[in-house]
């Protein structure tokens, strides 16, 4: 537990508050010493942890898997270069599987997602309250402020942010690739001759707001339930987490049921750590598929 | 649970990830996969094609034995032949040679006894000139009767 004097909700809530920079309503800027405060630093604020972690990973994995790349030859591969090959391969049989075109970037694309995404995810295996802690006594000893303004999130991928972030990414790549592939013309007339068809010409016209509405709605959700599927998954898990945390503060019963539920939980989160990860692999192969497909 | 200028960040992060990754990351890996891959393949066909020359190899190693075998036959069938032959001409060089022998010994033998012959002739001779000198009580002239004791020896 963080600290005794915390209360439940504040425990709770302490656990669900990024570590924000961002200007302050007097117009100074500065690390947000709460939840409000973090909200009302608006749009320009940034979540240092988000950031921190998530690149942190990311490096960790370019770093590893450049480290395999340097030294793969068409020689016997040994421990970690055999691991980095496998993983290799199995993205590049999923693209094959997958996606019909001819694109350079996608089997890339796909490995940078699953890999990092299950980087991400696998920091929720880490006790809840490890890093944060950890931080606290940084913020405690070292910086001299107050341990309840400390703030770590430690799962980037429990921050909507981070989520979107790669799925608009995902997103612009699919609107480019609609555009190049099926042209202007093309792409707008798929978004607006179907799914009603009609010969007549004035029934078409008539269509053409409602296939708009239907095909807009159809495009937006896929960046859309991407981002959230896997905000979703892994937030709960995440509260679960803190939940169970909870347990330890009472008595030994609690905290041995705690210990052991935290174990299994731990354990099932591992399935949905990885699930998470190949599923969002998965879908941006099949939606960039998509956009590369001609009618 | 905020959106702000996070989202732009993590949206460069991972547009410089997947940048890093198709620059640096994957065509290496890619190509010493492929690499292998081909080296696997090549392997396997040379596997194969040493198959076909061993295979070929032993149809080839069974003609040479069997041929071998025939020329071992006709050699051996051969060797009889001339085995044969040399203990014909063995055979009848022997008896040719016997026959000669038995005809020199036989001549020696001739000759022995002609010449005994002549000896004993001469003896005889000598002993009836003594004999006869004996009986004559004087001596028989050897110039005087030459003649005719070699008419003598003569008709024995």
């Amino acid at each position: 537990m963080a600290s005794e004097s915390l209360t439940t909700t504040g425990y709770i809530k302490h656990h669900l508050t990024h570590l924000t920079f961002g200007p302050h309503p007097d117009g100074g800027w500065g690390f947000a010493h709460s939840a409000d405060e973090a909200r009302e630093m608006g749009f320009w604020a940034i979540h240092v942890d988000t950031m921190l972690w998530s690149i942190i990973l990311g490096v960790l994995f370019l770093w590893l898997f450049r480290k395999a790349a340097k030294r793969a030859t068409s020689g016997t591969p040994g421990g970690l270069l055999n691991f980095i090959e496998w993983t290799v391969g199995f993205i590049d049989d999923n693209v094959r599987g997958s996606f019909s075109g001819e694109n350079k970037l996608i089997a890339p694309l796909a490995l940078t997602l699953f890999v990092w995404i299950l980087l991400l995810n696998t920091m929720d295996l880490v006790p809840v309250d490890w890093l944060p802690y950890l931080t606290q006594l940084f913020g405690d000893y070292v910086l001299g402020v107050d341990p309840h303004h400390v703030y770590m999130k430690v799962v980037p991928t429990t921050d909507p942010n981070a989520t979107f972030g790669m799925s608009i990414g995902v997103f612009l790549l699919t609107l480019y690739y609609s555009l190049k592939i099926k042209g202007p013309i093309g792409f707008a007339s798929e978004l607006t001759m179907q799914p009603f068809q009609a010969n007549n010409i004035l029934l078409k016209i008539f269509f053409i707001p409602i296939n708009f509405f239907l095909e807009f709605i159809g495009l937006v959700s896929k960046p859309l339930s991407l981002s959230l599927r896997l905000f979703g998954n892994i937030f709960a898990g995440e509260m679960i987490f803190i939940l169970i945390a909870l347990l330890y503060s009472g008595g030994v019963f609690w905290a041995l049921l705690g210990g052991f539920l935290q174990w299994g939980w731990a354990v099932f989160h591992i399935l949905i750590v990885l699930l998470q990860a190949f599923i969002f692999m998965v879908l941006t192969v099949v939606y960039l598929d998509m956009a590369h497909q001609e009618h | 649970m905020n959106i702000n200028i996070t989202l732009i960040g993590q949206t460069i992060a991972f547009a410089v990830f997947v940048w890093f990754c198709m620059k640096y990351i994957w065509p290496p890996i890619m190509n010493a996969l492929e690499a292998r891959k081909k080296e696997i393949a090549d392997g396997l066909a040379a596997a194969e094609k040493g198959r076909k020359a061993e295979d070929l190899g032993k149809e080839k190693a069974i003609g040479i034995v069997k041929d071998a075998k025939s020329q071992a036959q006709e050699i051996l069938g051969n060797a009889e032949k001339r085995r044969n032959e040399i203990i014909e001409e063995a055979k009848t060089d022997a008896k040719t040679e016997g026959e000669r022998l038995l005809a020199s010994a036989q001549a020696e033998i001739e000759q022995e006894i002609n010449r005994a012959r002549e000896e004993l002739r001469g003896q005889v001779a000598t002993l009836v000139v003594s004999g006869a000198a004996r009986i004559l009580d004087r001596e028989v002239d050897d110039k005087a009767h030459g003649k005719l004791i070699d008419d003598l020896v003569a008709q024995l």
